[in-house]
């Protein structure tokens, strides 16, 4: 059979190579990578650069960083639209990107449609290549692996494989037939955690998601925390470390950096405040002032979470988190 | 006409009795995780729900908002990651995949990325496929519950997201998909919708309660077939209801009470 290929272009470069030639300038040793939301969003964010964020749309999503990308009024940006729903509703009100890989854009799950992100992905100012979830998890891994691609049973016979920019192709051993799905390595990374070290080691509670294969691919690596904790807990449980240091360009302590998304066993999703970006994005007026009572005009992301109710919302979504108030925690302790 | 349920009500019940104990099942949010989680109070207590972000084997004491919060592995077997859930699936490990509404052909073939205007610039932009093309590709089976209308069930998809049986009998194993899987059942507000065994097309098996033949048929923009056998659905029980709106969904964010 002949070389069938999806029509979508494809935004980055899936040579093993260029990657290699990246992280081999990259320091590799342990070195303290400690600074500030604005420092790092300034020094790995240039314009124009591709985008990754870890988490999955309303969990775990590094928030404070997010928010600094469109107060620092990035434009032109790549983005990899994979689990997206919070993280790319905020880029998409910043208007920070021009060109997306997309699994799942514009939707936030069971809370419905982003009035704005739906518009700006209908205005033409975005150019897209479809993928699917799965698909983008492994052009990460074939990144991180150190190969220009992977096959896949995903997509085959679907619109979704003639919008993406994978090819198909004969396996030699069997003779099947697969979607060769290329290599993402994104400029930069951003990812929430629970815990990291100086260093740049993380620990993550709950799903990891695909954020392993996406710090593994990424040239640069900002990691987000909870809290920083001493190097000596990392090496009192090694089995822990989810993330290792070398892959790590920045470390930043953000608390609560995941709101008002979910951060699992600390904080549930603040879906009020979710409810309320959605209502003010059906107004592009009212969306404007949001923005800038929420991201323009205050300096930092601990003066935005202040404004909805600061370390005290926090401490009643972790509640919500552990199912304290409900009782249902305590539905089951009869069993075994 | 009175009922003691409502639409939603009776697409979860119904939805949840084809989920066997036993079995492992990709669920999404909403009303397949409401499905699910009524099925293992009823028949089907050892059915372990797995998500697309990784948790597997929870048990389901609240109804997650997102496919990767942390309710789909509160007390679970394991939190995990993506790829645990993606390469389970397409190692033939999941008997079914459990998905929700969207726009759907005679085929089974599912949108959910766009409706109208070009590619570069829809009319209405749609999420895409999230992680549903890959459940689609790869489980035994595929279930959907979806509410049904002429405007929902259209003889061809603006855009194919996810595969049902592609265009007919063999389709899928002529595109590379992997041999012995497809679409299983579609449980709608209406009816209980299966796929003929000859031709793959979408064919009524089922009629709710009160509704007739003809409205089933009207519903929908293609030509339904018919199952040889039409019966008629079951309504929810005293104790499904129960379950559903006391355990399942307290708080009305699926049901909608």
């Amino acid at each position: 059979m002949s070389d069938v290929r999806g029509l979508g272009t494809l935004f980055t470069d899936p040579d093993p190579d260029a990657l290699r030639a990246v992280l081999r300038e990259k320091p590799h040793g342990l070195l303290p990578k400690v600074c500030s939301v604005r420092e790092a969003i300034e020094r790995y964010v240039p314009d124009g650069a591709y985008l990754a964020t870890g988490g999955f749309g309303g969990v775990r999503i590094p928030t404070a960083l997010i928010h600094e990308i469109v107060r620092q009024r990035r434009t032109r940006l790549g983005y990899s639209g994979h689990t997206a729903t919070h993280d790319f509703q905020i880029l998409a009100a910043g208007r920070c990107f021009d060109r997306c890989d997309v699994a799942y854009v514009v939707g936030l799950e069971m809370r419905g449609m982003s009035p704005n992100a739906r518009r700006y992905c209908q205005s033409g100012a975005v150019r897209f290549t479809e993928w699917t979830n799965a698909a983008l998890l492994w052009r990460y891994r074939a990144a991180a692996m150190g190969v220009s691609f992977l096959p896949t049973r995903s997509m085959l016979g679907t619109d979704t494989f003639v919008r993406s920019a994978a090819v198909e192709l004969t396996c030699p051993f069997t003779g099947k037939r697969f979607a060769a799905v290329p290599a993402l390595s994104p400029d930069v990374a951003l990812i929430h955690v629970h815990r990291a070290d100086i260093f740049g080691n993380c620990q993550m509670d709950g799903s990891t998601v695909a954020d392993l294969d996406v710090a593994a691919a990424s040239r640069h690596v900002v990691v987000s925390c909870e809290r920083l904790i001493p190097s000596e807990q990392i090496r009192a449980e090694p089995d822990r470390t989810a993330i290792p240091y070398y892959m790590v360009d920045a470390v930043v302590e953000a608390p609560g950096g995941s709101y008002p998304g979910n951060m699992p066993g600390e904080y549930y999703s603040d879906e009020e405040h979710l409810a309320e970006w959605l209502d003010v994005e059906q107004d592009p007026t009212r969306l404007a002032d949001f923005l800038e009572a929420n991201i323009f005009g205050v300096p930092d992301f601990e003066h935005y979470l202040a404004l909805h109710g600061g370390m005290e919302r926090i401490r009643q979504l972790r509640r919500t988190e552990l199912l304290i108030d409900s009782g249902a925690a305590d539905a089951h302790e009869e069993l075994p | 006409m009175s009922r003691a349920y409502n639409d939603m009500e009776l697409m979860v019940c119904v939805a949840s009795r084809f989920l066997e104990d036993h079995s492992l099942v990709v669920v999404g949010t909403g009303g397949p995780c409401a499905a699910t989680m009524l099925a293992q109070r009823t028949h089907a207590p050892n059915l372990v729900a797995m998500f697309e972000a990784g948790g597997a084997g929870a048990r389901l004491e609240a109804l997650p908002i997102s496919v990767g919060d942390s309710r789909t592995w509160h007390r679970g077997i394991t939190s995990g990651s993506m790829a645990d859930t993606m390469t389970a699936i397409a190692r033939g490990q999941v008997d079914v995949c459990f998905l929700g509404g969207a726009q759907i052909d005679p085929y089974g073939n599912l949108n959910s990325t766009l409706i109208g205007g070009t590619y570069e610039k829809p009319k209405v932009r749609f999420p895409g496929s999230g992680g549903a093309n890959d459940l689609a590709s790869h489980a035994w089976r595929t279930m959907v519950i979806t509410p049904q209308d002429p405007r929902r069930f259209v003889e061809e998809l603006d855009f194919i997201t996810s595969p049902g049986y592609l265009t007919g009998r063999g389709a899928r194993e002529a595109a590379g998909l992997p041999p012995g899987t497809g679409p299983y059942k579609v449980v709608t507000q209406l009816s209980v919708l299966g796929y003929d065994p000859e031709t793959c097309r979408m064919r009524v098996e089922s009629l709710h309660p009160g509704v007739s033949l003809q409205q089933v048929l009207d519903a929908s923009s293609f030509e339904l077939g018919v199952a040889p056998n039409l019966g008629e659905t079951e309504p929810p029980s005293a104790t499904e209801l129960r379950l559903l709106r006391h355990q399942v969904d307290p708080t009305g964010l699926f049901i909608g009470r």
